[in-house]
């Protein structure tokens, strides 16, 4: 028993658990129920329809003002989110969330951007050195083709698709966090941005770290295997499969899923 | 009051702690309180001011009670001024000390806490600090002096230096202009006076501190600067004042005046404490191929009505108003720009950016005069405004009177709002809704921080980071 018990928290310590939460949006319910577990050193995918709730799981887990949880409960490394009321503390704990439609800041800098995150990250008191944390972003920079004049750019203003999801995938190699929410983060790539930053996402890839990445479609998981692929439909995972349910799903469609649970009810 | 859904909010006085601090002066002079022709003659006595001072200051005072106060809708606080309860004038003597060390001590603490003597040993050519009615301490750098530059308070600059003085004093802005430059022209004391000869190229900033103390006081300094012909030269000034309960009132006069080809660009960072009724007439006159450029900072007061002003009067002469206004909570900053062209050939500037808080109203009033028979004039407006929270407000005024068709001009305003996503990214990303706020707000004003010399510019940055930590609950 005692074994069993350790092993558990062990378990529990080095792993993304998602579970029983229900999340509603004003009275709407659109988590109804999630189960899911990502252990560190894992790529997951999420497959759904558009309106499954899959984009909601993610903004749910950063804080986004908008919902509200109703139930269950999100353990990173066996730290319940649900405890850390701001979406920045739950950040600087070691959750990024890569997002769909990044946000513009006019007049701030990519550099002082990203610079006043990782300073956020450090002690009270302790001051950033400013070489450092420029050789540090000119790598990075350099592993996913960001021209080194990007960092006098406004963030996302007047970027690309495929600007804004390198620099998110930039933030997050200088954040590195435990554990990495990706929404979406395929949409609006053509097929050079789509490997470009699928490279920079499996370099990160690391036994420190746990993906969840969350897509429409099964092109983005050619280039970034997932160990595990979970299907949401309205607001549950239905089923949970290796990287060839992603196939599967491709060639037979939503609905396939859905008939078949439908016809085990 | 919108405001009371945020009675979670900090009070947001609480960041102005590195001005808020006041020492208890015994005033040698004190004109007492309220404002009579008493008043008058005891200012006049004290200062030892010429007859003709006297007279002007009567005219002022017989001005100031004829005129109405400034109507229009925004300034219905001003109604709450009550000026029998005003303190007219305070001072120590009038004599401002050359060195530190002289310094009365209450005085002297007040401006190291303020980091003055600090920057005038690191970037200053020269520096005034006057404490509420006189300067305390005046000098200016040998090497500046040589070269004929004249900086001193505008009591000594009318006494030993009338023959340029008397020429350009009141021209600018007559007494008359409204009811506060009249109040002015009444009770003024201290600011400064500052001549720079032809072709004199001051290389660092002249700079002014002004500083309130008492209770329940004026301060209404009247400041005067004259670039001759090809000259240049760059003023600043910082304002602060502790946190009283009663109002205090602040009413400047700032005049200007560029000869031909000369440049003077003034630049203004205050910091009011909310109890601070902020009303400043500034105008300047430049002449052929002159530049006058205003580059303002409005933080803080409980209510600020400034539009500074330049006059193109000669040739191709320039105007221009870079402003950023800040109105948190309660606040009212209501600025603006007043460009005159008044000969062929004249351009003018303004780009303007206000962020309101909370309850706080900014408001940008602005006039660009262009007559019927002047040719080739032109003139550029940019008015960009950022709300913080959804009862936030912004109004904008823009008058543009072109008459004739041998012009251009060009308006262009904005309204933006740090909008909820905006900050949930930044917070994702690991900052604190304060910090989120901060960076917003930085991000609005950066291209204009940009023109204020490096050390304003830090410091403007670390005023916007406080007055945005206290926004947020």
């Amino acid at each position: 028993m005692r074994g069993l018990h350790q092993e558990f928290l062990i378990y529990l310590l080095m792993s993304l658990v998602i579970k029983n939460l229900t999340a509603n949006i004003g009275d709407q319910q659109i988590l109804k129920g999630v189960n899911l577990e990502v252990p560190k050193g894992e790529v997951h995918a999420i497959m759904g329809k558009n309106g499954s709730g899959k984009s909601t799981l993610a903004k749910i887990m950063a804080g986004h003002p908008d919902y509200t949880v109703t139930g269950g409960e999100v353990l990173m490394d066996g730290e319940n989110l649900f405890d850390m009321e701001e979406p920045d503390e739950r950040a600087r704990a070691g959750l990024f969330l890569a997002f769909q439609y990044p946000m513009e800041i006019p007049g701030v800098t990519i550099a002082n951007f990203i610079r006043a995150a990782v300073q956020a990250r450090l002690p009270e008191g302790e001051e950033l050195e400013a070489t450092d944390y420029y050789a540090n972003l000119y790598a990075k920079m350099d592993a996913l083709k960001i021209p080194r004049a990007f960092t006098s750019r406004s963030v996302n203003e007047g970027f690309s698709g495929g600007e804004k999801k390198r620099c998110e995938i930039l933030q997050m190699a200088m954040l590195e966090p435990k554990y990495a929410v990706l929404d979406e983060t395929d949409s609006g790539l053509d097929i050079d941005a789509l490997k470009i930053v699928s490279d920079g996402v499996n370099a990160l890839r690391s036994p420190d770290r746990g993906f969840l990445v969350i897509t429409h479609y099964q092109r983005l998981l050619n280039y970034i295997v997932p160990d595990k692929v979970h299907v949401m439909v309205d607001g549950r995972i239905v089923m949970t499969g290796d990287k060839d349910l992603a196939l599967e799903l491709e060639a037979r469609g939503y609905d396939w899923v859905t008939e078949g649970e439908l016809a085990t009810a | 009051m919108p405001a009371l859904e945020e009675t979670e909010k900090p009070d947001l006085n609480l960041d102005r702690s590195v001005g808020d601090f006041s020492y208890d002066v015994q005033y040698q002079y004190d004109a007492g309180v309220g404002l009579t022709e008493a008043t008058i003659d005891y200012i006049c006595d004290v200062k030892n001011d010429p007859d003709w001072i006297r007279e002007f200051r009567k005219d002022g005072l017989r001005k100031f009670l004829e005129k109405p106060m400034p109507t229009h809708w925004a300034s219905h606080d001003l109604d709450n001024i009550v000026f029998d309860n005003i303190r007219y004038y305070l001072s120590q003597g009038t004599q401002p000390k050359r060195s530190w060390d002289d310094v009365p001590e209450e005085m002297k603490q007040t401006f190291e806490r303020l980091g003055i003597p600090e920057q005038e040993r690191k970037f200053l050519a020269g520096v005034e600090a006057q404490f509420d009615s006189e300067a305390a301490y005046s000098n200016i750098k040998a090497a500046v002096g040589e070269q004929g530059v004249i900086f001193v308070g505008s009591t000594e600059g009318l006494h030993k230096h009338p023959e340029i003085f008397r020429k350009w004093f009141g021209k600018v802005i007559p007494t008359g202009d409204n009811k506060f430059s009249a109040l002015n022209s009444a009770v003024f004391s201290g600011g400064s006076f500052i001549y720079v000869p032809p072709g004199v190229k001051v290389k660092h900033p002249l700079q002014a501190y002004f500083r309130i103390n008492a209770e329940s006081f004026g301060q209404f300094e009247r400041t005067l600067i004259i670039a001759d012909e090809g000259s240049e030269v760059m003023y600043m000034e910082g304002c602060t004042a502790p946190k009283f309960e009663t109002s205090t009132l602040h009413s400047a006069v700032v005049e200007l005046v560029a000869l031909k080809g000369a440049k003077i660009q003034y630049v203004t960072v205050q910091n009011w404490s909310p109890n601070v009724f902020n009303l400043v007439t500034k105008r300047g006159l430049a002449h052929e191929e002159a530049e006058i450029k205003w580059i303002d900072c409005n933080i803080g007061s409980r209510l600020t009505m400034k539009y500074p002003g330049v006059i193109m009067k000669g040739r191709k002469a320039r105007g221009e108003v870079i402003s950023i206004a800040l109105a948190s909570d309660g606040q009212h900053q209501d600025t603006g720009a007043k460009m005159i062209h008044a000969a062929d050939e004249t351009t003018s500037n303004i780009v303007s950016k206000s962020i309101s808080i909370g309850s706080g109203i900014a408001t940008y009033r602005g006039l660009v005069d262009i007559p019927p028979h002047r040719k080739g004039c032109k003139n550029n407006t940019e008015c960009d405004a950022l709300l913080i929270n959804t009862h936030s407000r912004t109004d904008t005024y823009p008058a543009v009177v072109v008459r004739g068709n041998q012009n251009a001009t060009q308006h262009e305003a904005s309204v933006s709002k740090v909008s909820a996503e905006q900050i949930f990214y930044m917070q994702q990303r690991g900052l604190s809704e304060g910090e989120a706020m901060s960076l917003a707000v930085n991000g609005f004003v950066n291209d204009l921080v940009r023109e204020f010399p490096m050390e304003y510019s830090v410091e403007l940055k670390r005023l916007i980071d406080l007055e945005m930590e206290g926004s947020v609950g």
